[in-house]
Parts: structure tokens; C-alpha cells; sequence
């Protein structure tokens, strides 16, 4: 009888230890996130104004002045890359959860893979390379496709891994009605699986939208605005870089105004995707 | 001459739930005279051989499905029971690696001649399945339109479509205030149902059900029984089975399946009172499988 009290003394001990040690590593990682939250807020607030997202920047030496253009620009440039990579993301995941069974598919999951993993400054280099050097100039299409092609090996897996996650039987009721293959992987898969990969869509784009590195010698940058696709054209995560290495005191104020807005366009985006999930879920 | 059967059925172990008993003698005896060998088809298998791969599980079906009757396939698991339906409306294929030879006629048609669409196929031929499988996104409502829907076509009076196929599944009563709600929420009789219902609004000629109770609750099955006896006016049924009352209950032919042959086809009160094969009596009476 004794032993077997002293056991279970240890374990509850052996428990109690293991759980603080978890809440304490949670806690741990909540830190920076927390610490980052935080500083951007208090350091960004204070530049905050409605010049902020009405006007062009200022020259150098003046007080005042926003950053209007590079908001627009980053709106723009996640649009273009919307356009170029979730199309093709999505059809490429399509062909891999319904195809992909052969060689080819195989490959094409191996290369998304390995693209998941390529720095982000690399396929600026690439861009760079083939829309810059060919059109000779830096503008928002080339930025557009830089931040496409960073999108495009998530919005592919994730739009397969949900596919494969659309019960088989569902197919099967759908051809068994007499549908086409095409119309019942449109139709039923695609559109039983559509909130979460409008989820994972959202989320790569909210990845994206504070890439910089593409954006350095793709978009560049402009300290007006820049009319149509083809001009050099502000971002804000770019703008961030530019402003942060100033010598200029008003530009540091202003460089973290542009972080704490940029922080919260991405949780805007995250936050709508997450709720897209839940009124999903509400449905039911 | 006609030999065609007449939409009675045999009488032996299902007397019980015939609803009436006038007319019971004069039937009986002209069910007694029905044999397989002459009834008029309305599907006949010749030949049918179905592969996995490399792995042939049906070997050599010949088969004829009496039309407006309902034909019950049973066999120990794995004998090539649920394939054989499978191939009856090319649904085997989806699968990738199966393939199937041999012909299915559907009245006089092959239906794997090179240049049948095995679309159009599953229209005249639909399926019911195992595990209910209602559309999770959509409604009651729009899963019953949904064959119609999804294949493009616009029924001039959708409500109507709704309620008759609901009544024809005896769904209607129990869904009619809660059309616009999932399907998902229904219980699994009822989505089984539902299912069935979305099944018919093709207005199919024949209908294959895979163990379509074997998910079901005692009282859910008896209700898609009740409603198998009641399509079978207006359809002709193949139904998959693990449970030989059940083909005993609602089947007026019966097959019996081992290892990927057909064994012995007879009306189902012959199949349950006098097979001829020593391997059905051994099934039937639980001796194996």
C-alpha cells in the first residue's frame, strides 16, 4: 500500500514539473512576439497622422510629409502578385491532388518544395534579371512577380494538402450523379475545400506582403507616386529599409510609423482569414 | 408467354410484410413459375472480368438484372460484390489502376463499347454508397437539385423536384420545415435517404446500392428497406449486401459471389430454401465467410 502511494506522490510531482516547464517555453516564445507587438506600437504611434496616409514624402531637412504612395504601392504590388500567383497556385494544386499521382506530379511537388525553401532575395536576383534587365526598367510588374513567385509553392501545397483533405466519398457521390471529372472537382472538391485554401491563400499573401528583398531591385522605389505598372513604385517594407538607415531623425519617426502600419495589414489579413475559418465552421 | 415476373414478390420468408393478402395465392403461384432463365433483363452482364492492377477480382460474370425487381448481390467480403456493382454504372474505373472487360448491357447497349460515355452512363444508372455522403456545403434542398444543378440544367420548377423526390423517399414529413439547413445535420438515416433522393431526381432507370445500410441503425435500415420495396415499382434495384436477411427481406433475385464468380442466381426463396450449389447453402446457412 505504502509504495503504491509513494508512486503516485511522484508522478503528480513529475507532473507538475513537466507542465511548468511547457507554460515557461510558451512563455518564452511569446516573448519577442509580445516585445515586437509592443515596441512597433510605441515607437510607430507617434508618427501616425492623417498626413501620413494622405501625403507624399517630404525632401529631406522638411518636417511632415507620409508615406501615401508606398501604402498604395504595397496595395498595388500584392494585388499584382494575386493575380500572378494564385491562379496558377491554385490550378497547380488542383493537378497535383487529383493528377499528380504520375512522375511529373511528383516533380512538381519536389520543385514547390524546394521554391518553399529558396531565399526571397534570390528570386528578386531572378526577377531582376528576367523582367528588369529585359523591360529596362524597375516597376511594379516586376515587383508584382517576384512576390507572385514567393507565393506560389505555398498557395499550390496548401490547396492540394486541403483537396486531399475533401473526403473521397464526395467525389465519388459526384461522379456517381453523372458529373464530368472537371465538374466534380470544380464543383464539389474545389468547393468543399474552398475555405481553407482561401485561408492558406490569405496567409501567403499576408507572408509576402512584408517581403522586402524581392522588392529591393524589382519595384525599387519612388518618392512619387508612380502611375501605372511600369514605374519604379514605393512599398512600405522597402521604404521601412530606406528610412531605417537614414541619418535623419524625422525619417527614423516615419520608418517606424511604416512598420506599425505594415503590422497591421498583415494581422488585418490574418485575422480575416482566421474568421473565414470560423464563420465556416459556424455554418455547420 | 410473357415470363416477365409481376412486381409481387416471392412470398416464403417475407409474407409478413406484404400489405395485402388478397391476391397473395394467385401471385404465389405465378411467382412459383418465374426462374431466372427466363425473366426479362434490364442490365445482363457477359463475361464481365474486373482487375485491380494486376489482381483480377471478378472473374467471368454473367448476369443477367431482372428489370423493376430488385436483385440482391451477397457474398463473403472481399468476393467481388461491391466491384461487381462498380462496373454496372463504370464507376470501377475511377478508381486508378481498375479496368474491366467483358461486356455490361444496359437494355441492348454495351456500356464499355469504346464510344459510350460513361457520364452518360451513370445518369441512367445511378449510385447510392455505403457511408452516407450528402454535399457538406450545400442544403437539403440543393442537395436533392444537385445532379441536376452540377450538370448544368435548370429544372423549370426546382421546389417541385424537391418535395416529390423527398416524398418518393418518405423524407419529405420529417425535412420540410428545415430545407435551407446542411444536410450534414440530419442523422445518418435520414442523409442515406437524402442521398437516395438525390440519386433519383435523374430519374434514373436502374439503382445500385453499396451496403447502403451498413452504416445505419436497426431502425434507419428498416426504413431504407420499407423505401427499397416501394422504388422497386418504378426501378430496377442491385443491391450490395453483408447481411442475408436483408437480402431475404427486400431482394426478389439473390447472387451469390465467392472469389470473384458468380455461383448461383435464382430467386431469392429458392437461394434461402433449395440452392443447388453446395458452397451457397454452406454461405446461407453461416457455415464459412
Amino acid at each position: 500500500m505504502g509504495s503504491l502511494f509513494n508512486q503516485y506522490t511522484r508522478r503528480k510531482l513529475t507532473d507538475v514539473l513537466v507542465r511548468s516547464a511547457c507554460v515557461a517555453a510558451a512563455v518564452v516564445a511569446l516573448v519577442p512576439l509580445v516585445s515586437v507587438l509592443y515596441y512597433v506600437t510605441v515607437r510607430g504611434i507617434g508618427g501616425i497622422n492623417l498626413d501620413f496616409f494622405t501625403e507624399l514624402p517630404k525632401p529631406v531637412g522638411e518636417a511632415g510629409g507620409g508615406m501615401a504612395n508606398a501604402i498604395v504601392g504595397t496595395l498595388k504590388l500584392v494585388f499584382l502578385a494575386c493575380v500572378f500567383g494564385i491562379p496558377p497556385g491554385v490550378l497547380a494544386g488542383v493537378y497535383l491532388a487529383e493528377f499528380g499521382h504520375a512522375r511529373f506530379g511528383k516533380m512538381v511537388r519536389f520543385s514547390a518544395d524546394v521554391m518553399s525553401g529558396v531565399p526571397s532575395i534570390t528570386v528578386g536576383i531572378f526577377v531582376y534579371a528576367l523582367v528588369v534587365l529585359s523591360t529596362k526598367q524597375f516597376s511594379a510588374l516586376a515587383g508584382g512577380i517576384a512576390l507572385a513567385i514567393l507565393m506560389l509553392p505555398t498557395v499550390t501545397r496548401t490547396t492540394e494538402e486541403l483537396l486531399k483533405l475533401v473526403p473521397e466519398s464526395l467525389r465519388e457521390a459526384a461522379l456517381g450523379l453523372g458529373l464530368p471529372k472537371w465538374r466534380a472537382t470544380l464543383r464539389v472538391m474545389l468547393r468543399t475545400a474552398a475555405p481553407g485554401i482561401a485561408t492558406g491563400v490569405m496567409l501567403a499573401v499576408a507572408r509576402v506582403a512584408g517581403e522586402t528583398a524581392p522588392l529591393l531591385f524589382t519595384a525599387f522605389n519612388n518618392r512619387f507616386w508612380s502611375s501605372g505598372l511600369n514605374e519604379p513604385t514605393a512599398s512600405l517594407p522597402v521604404n521601412i529599409y530606406t528610412y531605417a538607415v537614414s541619418p535623419y531623425e524625422e525619417w527614423h519617426r516615419q520608418a517606424w510609423a511604416a512598420a506599425l502600419v505594415l503590422l497591421l495589414m498583415v494581422l488585418l489579413l490574418n485575422v480575416s482569414a482566421r474568421l473565414l475559418v470560423r464563420s465556416r465552421v459556424g455554418a455547420r | 408467354m410473357n415470363p416477365r415476373p409481376m412486381s409481387s414478390k416471392p412470398t416464403t420468408k417475407k409474407a409478413s410484410r406484404e400489405g395485402s393478402a388478397s391476391g397473395e395465392e394467385a401471385s404465389k403461384a405465378r411467382w412459383d413459375e418465374v426462374s431466372v432463365s427466363t425473366l426479362v433483363p434490364k442490365m445482363r452482364t457477359e463475361g464481365l472480368r474486373a482487375y485491380f492492377g494486376q489482381a483480377e477480382v471478378l472473374k467471368g460474370i454473367t448476369l443477367p438484372i431482372a428489370e423493376k425487381q430488385v436483385t440482391a448481390v451477397i457474398g463473403p467480403s472481399g468476393c467481388g460484390k461491391s466491384t461487381f456493382v462498380r462496373c454496372l454504372n463504370r464507376m470501377h474505373e475511377v478508381v486508378p489502376g481498375a479496368r474491366a472487360t467483358g461486356q455490361v448491357l444496359l437494355d441492348t447497349q454495351d456500356i464499355y463499347h469504346s464510344e459510350v460515355d460513361p457520364v452518360r452512363v451513370r445518369r441512367r444508372v445511378g449510385m447510392v454508397f455505403q457511408k452516407p455522403n450528402p454535399f457538406p456545403t450545400m442544403s437539403i434542398r440543393d442537395n436533392v437539385l444537385a445532379g441536376l444543378r452540377l450538370n448544368g440544367e435548370r429544372p423549370d420548377d426546382p421546389d417541385a423536384v424537391v418535395e416529390k423526390m423527398l416524398h418518393r423517399v418518405a423524407l419529405w414529413d420529417e425535412v420540410k420545415d428545415i430545407l435551407g439547413r446542411a444536410g450534414t445535420g440530419l442523422s445518418g438515416g435520414q442523409q442515406q435517404r437524402l442521398c437516395i433522393a438525390r440519386s433519383l431526381a435523374l430519374e434514373p432507370e436502374v439503382l445500385l446500392m453499396d451496403e447502403p445500410c451498413s452504416a445505419l441503425d436497426p431502425i434507419a435500415t428498416a426504413r431504407v428497406e420499407e423505401l427499397i420495396h416501394e422504388l422497386r415499382k418504378a426501378y430496377t434495384i442491385v443491391i450490395v449486401t453483408h447481411n442475408m436477411q436483408q437480402a431475404a427481406r427486400v431482394a426478389n433475385f439473390t447472387a451469390f459471389f465467392y472469389l470473384g464468380k458468380l455461383i448461383e442466381h435464382d430467386r431469392t426463396d429458392v437461394i434461402f430454401t433449395r440452392p443447388k450449389e453446395q458452397r451457397t447453402e454452406d454461405y446461407i446457412t453461416g457455415r464459412f465467410g
